[in-house]
């Protein structure tokens, strides 16, 4: 039962972690263009 | 349009969002955002390849249009649309995203906990995870329940009731009750129960919310077709320019060509052609002469004018329009939404139930606290998480497959009003038809002369120019090299082709009614080239379909009988003509008064208002900016089926709508008793909550899938 002790802090620091960065995701508008952010990777930078 | 003004650096910038529906890959994006970025005025450019948009954050200077012909440049159609990111309801949106990131986590977390006592914990370990849950879920319902509480507050302080407040209540109530039990050692703890349900009804909260964002309402922009001033002739000759609301009655004042009219006035002398499509529809512009009636926010076409003020400011036909528009859409405010229908139902119904099963449980002998056990176990399992979900998201799935098919809904309610709706209104220009004039016989030039007409027709502005221009670069011919290009006034465009004389313009003789120009090249006999407002290419066999689905159609036009008629007996439809917006707003109410629920499909600025009063209203994109604030929906392309299609999939999504309110209803017969009787333990609301949402989420995902 002292893993408990370990095991249950751990679950939910991990799950506020996960919390936080989805703050911080939505912050920083990371979720405004979900297609658009797969093609870009597509455009050559270099043909200008 | 509203706009978002932006700071960066020195000077402010503009940001104009952009429909561009054709967006379809990676290149697009370079293509667009790399072709605006070096206009001069425009600062940056970003695609959002999801929505299909474009942002351009650009000077104030550079207006719409000109973004739109850069964008136009490029090969891609663009419709300005009011800017999302800076309303005022998407905070709202991203308030809600964070309280049900909060309730999600939170009900994760605190699941986990549950089910280890629900396999076996007991003893110390038992009351650890309960205090350890309580840890988690009272600190979530304090910042994830604030949408709900203060909803229920503000209805309880009104002395009224709405959804919220059941919600509430249950969701205190399982919180203090649960927390009590945890400290006392109890057995059961609904922490679990309080912090899914919080998350299962901002989840519905939220669709609902994304929903209304697109909901957008502007009279203002109805103002704005109005010129700023006008050039007012003094005595003995002097001239100055007075602003639209200094204009008074009895002023005169001088309208340029290209110059649109700022109050309403007689003309006093000159003879011109007036475009009046902004309050009328008419495609034609209307010939005028000395003593005819003129109003505000029409252009003047052709010559010069001198113009007696007789109206302004508000006491113009437009600004009357504007007034119209706000009182029409009054009557659409006070529609009641299906869910609130049904939570005026509910509410009561729960707080009934709930405080029957305390009374019950205290007479038959048990203590206050089995009693209120049993009251929170029945609040928590009535709790209308199906029923919040139900609508919220069949809508949502529903406003994304009409998405799909080129139809973007602004309104969370259009889809309610639109499968209601057994009656439909059409205007005639720019809606049934396509609202630009056509060639008819451009097979009437030789292949050789084509390229001398595309040159005249190049040359100028009006509108059945740059028809013809449009028309023979669609068949690929180059423009011949011309000379001496010159445009008059009242006629049309005179050159030189080598020594030949060429020349574009009115017809020798009257041609009635119709739309003609005539081409003239050297002695030969003038060609008179005929135009026509095309129908829309599938009209007819949508409006066979919307038959076939009991919706009766006809068209009100403010065009003229002659205009009409070719129109209304091709597609089969009965019209009434030359309607005022005021006359198109009788009709709607006289429909209204015999029962019906009328959708109004319109475009023009003298369509606003009836579009404001339909009991549901579509625009096509091509449509003034008033109409398309003033529509439900909005359709993209030349084609009107989607006119149809949305009206099917409003009624499929109603039916939807209809089976998840059975589905939450059947749950909660069986549910209810149960928990009456003190069987429901926090394993069993869990379960019961969860299975009943997951049925109503998948019941309305059907909607996603493609008409067959």
């Amino acid at each position: 039962m002292t893993g408990l002790a370990v095991l249950i802090p751990v679950a939910l620091l991990l799950g506020l972690s996960g919390l936080a960065a989805f703050f911080w995701a939505i912050r920083s508008d990371q979720f405004d263009d979900l297609d658009g952010a797969a093609l870009r990777i597509l455009i050559d930078d270099e043909e200008d | 349009m509203t706009l978002a003004v932006v700071m960066t650096g020195r000077e402010s910038l503009v940001r104009s969002v952009f429909a561009v529906p054709a967006i379809h890959c990676p290149s697009c994006i370079s293509k667009i955002e790399r072709g605006l970025e070096p206009v001069a005025g425009i600062a940056a450019a970003r695609v959002n390849f999801t929505s299909r948009h474009v942002a351009v954050d650009h000077l104030p200077e550079l207006s719409l249009p000109d973004i739109q012909a850069e964008i136009a440049n490029l090969g891609f159609e663009a419709q300005p649309i009011p800017s999302a990111g800076a309303q005022p309801g998407s905070s709202e949106t991203g308030a809600l995203i964070r309280a049900t990131a909060v309730a999600g986590f939170a009900a994760m977390n605190v699941m986990l906990l549950s089910v280890s006592v629900w396999s076996g914990a007991s003893g110390v370990t038992k009351d650890l995870f309960h205090a350890i849950s309580a840890l988690i879920a009272i600190p979530t319902v304090a910042y994830s329940g604030r949408v709900f509480f203060k909803s229920a507050w503000r209805a309880l302080r009104h002395g009224r009731t709405n959804m919220d407040v059941p919600i509430s209540i249950g969701v205190l109530l399982v919180t203090a009750m649960s927390l009590f039990e945890t400290l006392t050692g109890g057995p059961h703890a609904y922490f679990d129960g309080a912090v899914m349900l919080l998350f299962f009804l901002l989840l519905g909260r939220l669709l609902d919310s994304v929903m209304r964002d697109r909901a957008r309402n502007g009279i203002a922009s109805l103002l704005k077709q109005r010129a700023a001033g006008a050039l007012v002739l003094k005595e003995g000759g002097a001239s100055e320019w007075i602003e639209a609301e200094r204009l008074a009655p009895g002023m005169r004042i001088m309208v340029a060509a290209g110059e649109r009219l700022a109050a309403d006035g007689i003309v006093e002398a000159g003879a011109s052609s007036m475009d009046s499509s902004l309050l009328t529809g008419e495609s034609v512009p209307k010939r005028i002469a000395a003593g005819d009636e003129v109003h505000a926010g029409t252009m003047n076409m052709g010559a010069p004018l001198t113009v007696r003020v007789t109206a302004a400011g508000p006491d113009t036909v437009i600004a009357d329009m504007a007034r119209l528009m706000e009182q029409a859409g009054q009557g659409r405010s006070r529609y009641v939404r299906i869910a609130d229908r049904a939570a005026r139902l509910y509410a009561p119904t729960v707080h009934a139930l709930a405080a029957a099963s305390f009374l019950t449980w205290l007479a038959m002998g048990a203590g206050w606290h089995q009693a209120l056990l049993v009251a929170t176990a029945v609040l928590i399992i009535t709790c209308p998480c199906a029923l919040g979900l139900a609508v919220p998201v069949a809508q949502v799935v529903a406003a994304g497959a009409l998405m799909r098919i080129g139809i973007l809904v602004k309104d969370g309610s259009a889809l309610e009003r639109l499968a209601e709706a057994d009656r439909i209104l059409f205007d005639k220009t720019g809606t049934l038809t396509l609202g630009r004039p056509e060639p008819v016989n451009l097979d009437a030039v030789p292949a050789n002369l084509k390229p001398i007409l595309l040159g005249l027709a190049r040359a100028s502005r009006h509108p059945l120019s740059q028809s013809l221009r449009r028309s023979l670069e669609r068949e690929g011919i180059m423009a011949a090299e011309l000379t001496g290009l010159a445009e008059e006034p009242g006629f049309g465009v005179r050159a030189f082709d080598k020594a030949v004389a060429v020349s574009l313009g009115r017809p020798a003789r009257s041609t009635g009614d119709a739309l003609a120009t005539s081409f003239t090249v050297g002695d030969g006999a003038p060609i008179l080239l005929h135009f026509r407002d095309a129908i829309r290419p599938d009209a007819a066999a949508m409006l066979k379909r919307l038959e076939a689905m009991g919706l009766e159609a006809s068209i009100v036009s403010g065009d003229r009988p002659a205009a009409v008629l070719p129109v209304a007996r091709a597609l089969r439809l009965t019209a009434q003509t030359g309607m005022q917006p005021r006359d198109k707003l009788d009709a709607i109410a006289r429909l209204s008064g015999g029962g019906h629920k009328v959708l109004m499909v319109g475009d023009g600025l003298n369509d606003g208002p009836a579009l404001a009063a339909g009991h549901a209203s579509m625009a096509p994109a091509s449509a003034s900016d008033v109409g398309q604030t003033a529509a439900d929906m909005i359709f993209l392309g030349d084609s009107l089926a989607p006119v149809a299609a949305a009206i099917r999939l409003a009624r499929r999504t109603m039916r939807i709508v209809g089976q998840n309110f059975a589905i939450a209803i059947g749950y909660n017969i069986i549910a209810v008793p149960l928990a009456f009787a003190g069987l429901v333990t926090p394993l069993v609301a869990a379960l019961a909550m969860s299975g009943s949402s997951i049925i109503v989420v998948g019941n309305a995902l059907r909607l996603a899938r493609r008409e067959k």
